[in-house]
């Protein structure tokens, strides 16, 4: 174990499946409103992404390639437009976190009753909500594990 | 060791207890809110996914509740763990 580094193999796996992982953590959060999943699971997929990643190439080298700021930024921003597009619903309309967006060309399509293979444009905030969720949750676990992990090594 | 015993005994012919009294899977006493929403969700939020449609809009403050605990854990071990930049 040389700098925390797993062996040649394991650094080639991890590299050939981190894409894929990621593809599919981006699936699930834009499929929230159609297929099981949503913003949670997405993000914590690609955070474990990330996770492979650290485990396979040691801290080190993931720190100059993700930088703290950015990841705590992008953590807020979800969270920015989380409460912005709940309040936007109290403006617009009644209630809070209404879905104002039901009817209206942007994800507004109304899905046939019943089961159905479903409609990408539909659901109203869900989706918008669901990706705001999904780069806060991506951001925050990413920052957790290696801050986590870069706190063993303080002198 | 012996009230230990006597406690583990208890707790667990409680959870049996449970576990045979526990109401038969699918019936349910009272299903207004679960027709209203299986009928109306479609419409009401245009998502095929009622699961997403209950935890995004019609619970949505949970959800917002949700988010606000998930960073506070991080923003608290942010600054618990965080290295200083200048030494």
């Amino acid at each position: 174990m040389n700098d925390g580094r797993m062996s040649i193999i394991v650094r080639t796996i991890a590299t050939m499946i981190f894409p894929f992982v990621v593809i599919f953590s981006f699936y699930v959060i834009m499929h929230g409103h159609l297929t099981p999943g949503g913003g949670f699971q997405g993000g914590a997929i690609a955070a474990s992404a990330v996770v492979m990643m650290i485990a396979a190439y040691g801290h080190k080298m993931m720190e100059g390639r993700i930088s703290e700021d950015g990841l705590s930024m992008a953590e807020s921003i979800g969270a920015a437009i989380f409460a912005v597009v709940a309040f936007i619903g109290v403006i617009m309309a009644a209630s809070f976190m209404y879905n104002f967006l039901v009817g209206t060309p942007l994800f507004g399509e109304i899905p046939p009753f019943g089961g159905n293979a479903g409609i990408l444009n539909s659901g109203g905030i869900l989706p918008i909500l669901n990706i705001a969720v999904g780069l806060k949750v991506i951001a925050g676990l990413a920052a957790v594990v290696m801050i986590m992990a870069m706190a063993g090594d303080k002198k | 060791m012996k009230a230990k015993a006597i406690v583990f005994v208890i707790f667990v012919a409680f959870i049996i207890y449970a576990a045979v009294k526990i109401h038969p899977f699918g019936d349910v006493k009272k299903s207004n809110m679960d027709d209203y929403i299986i009928m109306h969700s479609q419409n009401e939020t245009a998502a095929n996914n009622v699961v997403t449609s209950v935890v995004f809009d019609y619970r949505g403050y949970d959800t917002l509740g949700e988010a606000t605990v998930l960073f506070t854990a991080i923003a608290g071990s942010l600054i618990t763990l965080r290295r200083e930049k200048n030494e």
